[in-house]
């Protein structure tokens, strides 16, 4: 475990070099400067569209992180050759495998907690500027509590993402993995109209095929509540339960499938 | 005694070739056994097979065939790495960090105690010459500086058995020395030193026993008095005062005569030649014997020897005391 944790702490250590933190400032700068000019240009909508606009920054902020740094945890490593100096101390590839994921999640942590304070502090902000005929217009408060169930399910979607790109990285390159990373991000969002694909094409086989690639593919939009949130509707906690017990399982069988494919490769 | 290091049969095969792959044999069956303390020189031309095995004993590849232990446990044993240290050939660190950095975060991973942490990083540090350089980040380091943060890592958990491919790469004159005096001293520590290298001057000064691959194969294996120093090929004698009837009766038996500075002559004389005749022929005409050496095989010619016969097909040799087998 302390091989895990001293891993992660570097993978940590790098992205804050890399200068991945700028983000929240660009975040913050987005998030400020949208509530100034909502607060010009609409009456009673303003809390609703920044409710929008934050969590999907934090969604799109998030998924570049992943792909961009999840891709090069590992195919770095082996394109520059670190991984030679790396592997010859005592840590075993799973645990390699295992330190980097958790050093990209930790990073994730942090970038989507300093989102959410960041869309709270500009939410309280508007709440305390509103008139109390204002506050009463909206669908939901402006400090909105289920924003959190919003914000869980970003993070396990981008979690996701992060282990799909480490898995294409420990077995193609890094941009070949950010093609494939991307991809799968996209098709991920529209999975979903493959369950029910049989109420538009009649042919069975493609019926048979479309359900397989279901269950095969992620399907990311069960991780979307963002609608529901900004529009004040509940998010029941089966169905959160639900999405993140989906989404651990996803995850766990990527990285198993990565680990199993890493372990057995050549660095030449 | 468990050995350092034991290759039995090794061979690695990569498939070259994108739509039809076809396998080539990087390293072919090599077998080798080093025992403790023993500073080995593993030499080969580029291309020979050296870093494959060094990959291979790292588990940075996986072989084909055979097996490979260091000290009695198989090379994917997990703890035995805390035993030893691994230079690769010209390494690369993370950029974004110092060499301080750098150093602290592998010695975490090698289970070095806090506590002695930070004493071993800067004694290291000190030791390969990075001591005012220890918070640079590594992006600014030139090559040789990379090169001696290389070797610090390997040495940062005292190690039984240090690998090093190719130490001198990279680094300058007095760099090379300084990697030079730090393998006599592992040497008389009593460490085991496995070092691959193509600069044969290197290992003529540091090694007690070394093997010569070539395409991949063992050429050739044993001490390098066995191998090379003993070797007499012929003479070399260096006279003054050489009158031209001297030099006439000289000409015929010499197979180099050559006048180095004025009146001064360098004789070659094959080794059939006696020279104790030459010298009493030479004295009685007056001339004045500077030096009397044998010519002795060098590394260098031993090593260009066993690749032509490598090339050649020739079976591979094996001289000294039966360590390494064929």
């Amino acid at each position: 475990m302390h091989a895990v944790r001293h891993i992660a702490v570097n993978v940590f250590r790098e992205s804050v070099r890399d200068r991945v933190p700028y983000n929240l400032v660009i975040f913050a700068i987005l998030l400020i400067s949208a509530s100034y000019l909502l607060g010009q240009l609409t009456a009673g909508q303003d809390v609703k569209i920044i409710k929008d606009l934050g969590l999907a920054a934090t969604s799109v902020f998030g998924l570049f992180i992943s792909i961009f740094i999840g891709i090069g945890l590992v195919s770095k490593e082996v394109e520059r050759r670190s991984i030679y100096s790396l592997l010859a101390k005592p840590i075993s590839r799973p645990q390699l495998i295992a330190g980097k994921y958790t050093g990209l999640v930790l990073t994730l942590v942090v970038n989507v907690a300093s989102m959410t304070v960041a869309l709270y502090i500009v939410l309280a902000v508007i709440s305390w500027n509103a008139s109390p005929e204002m506050r009463a217009s909206w669908e939901a408060p402006a400090l909105d509590p289920q924003l959190l169930k919003a914000v869980l399910l970003i993070f396990i979607e981008l979690m996701l993402i992060t282990a799909m790109a480490l898995f294409f990285s420990t077995f193609s390159s890094p941009i070949l993995s950010a093609a494939l990373t991307f991809g799968l991000y996209i098709v991920g969002h529209f999975n979903a109209d493959l369950k029910n694909f049989e109420l538009v094409v009649d042919s069975k086989p493609a019926v048979w095929l479309a359900r397989g690639l279901y269950h095969i593919l992620p399907d990311l939009s069960a991780f979307d509540v963002k609608m529901q949130v900004v529009h004040g509707l509940t998010v029941p906690a089966g169905y959160l339960l639900s999405a993140v017990g989906y989404g651990a399982g996803y995850i766990a069988a990527l990285l198993l499938v990565a680990t199993v494919i890493f372990s057995r490769r050549d660095f030449k | 005694m468990t050995p350092a290091i034991e290759l039995q049969d090794l061979t690695k095969d990569y498939a070259v070739g994108f739509w039809r792959p076809r396998p080539y044999r990087a390293l072919d069956r090599l077998s080798l056994t080093i025992q403790p303390g023993e500073v080995f020189g593993f030499l080969g031309p580029n291309g020979a097979g050296k870093t494959t095995t060094l990959k291979l004993l790292m588990q940075l590849i996986f072989p084909t065939s055979g097996r490979a232990e260091i000290l009695g446990k198989p090379v994917g044993h997990v703890e035995t790495r805390r035993r030893i240290g691994y230079l690769p050939e010209n390494p690369y660190f993370y950029d974004y960090l110092t060499a301080e950095e750098l150093l602290t975060y592998f010695a975490q991973l090698l289970g070095v105690p806090s506590a002695e942490r930070t004493r071993r990083v800067g004694d290291l540090l000190d030791r390969v010459g990075l001591g005012r350089e220890r918070r640079f980040q590594l992006r600014k380091f030139s090559k040789g500086m990379i090169q001696r943060v290389g070797i610090a890592q390997a040495l940062l958990n005292d190690p039984e058995v240090i690998f090093l491919d190719e130490p001198m790469s990279g680094l300058d004159p007095l760099g090379r020395r300084d990697v030079r005096a730090l393998i006599l001293e592992l040497r008389e520590q009593g460490r085991t030193v496995f070092f691959s290298s193509h600069i044969l001057a290197d290992a003529e000064i540091l090694c007690s026993r070394v093997a010569v691959v070539a395409g991949g194969r063992l050429a050739a294996s044993g001490r390098l008095t066995e191998l090379a120093e003993f070797r007499i090929r012929g003479w070399e004698l260096v006279v003054v005062n050489v009158s031209p009837s001297a030099l006439e009766r000289l000409r015929p038996i010499a197979t180099g005569l050559t006048e180095t500075s004025s009146g001064r002559y360098t004789v070659e004389l094959p080794l059939a030649e006696t020279p104790e005749a030459v010298v009493t022929m030479l004295a009685g005409a007056g001339a004045s014997i500077l030096s009397l050496n044998p010519v002795r095989d060098t590394l260098e010619d031993f090593f260009v020897q066993q690749i032509a016969a490598a090339g050649a097909g020739a079976r591979a040799k094996v001289v000294g005391d039966g360590d390494a087998r064929r």
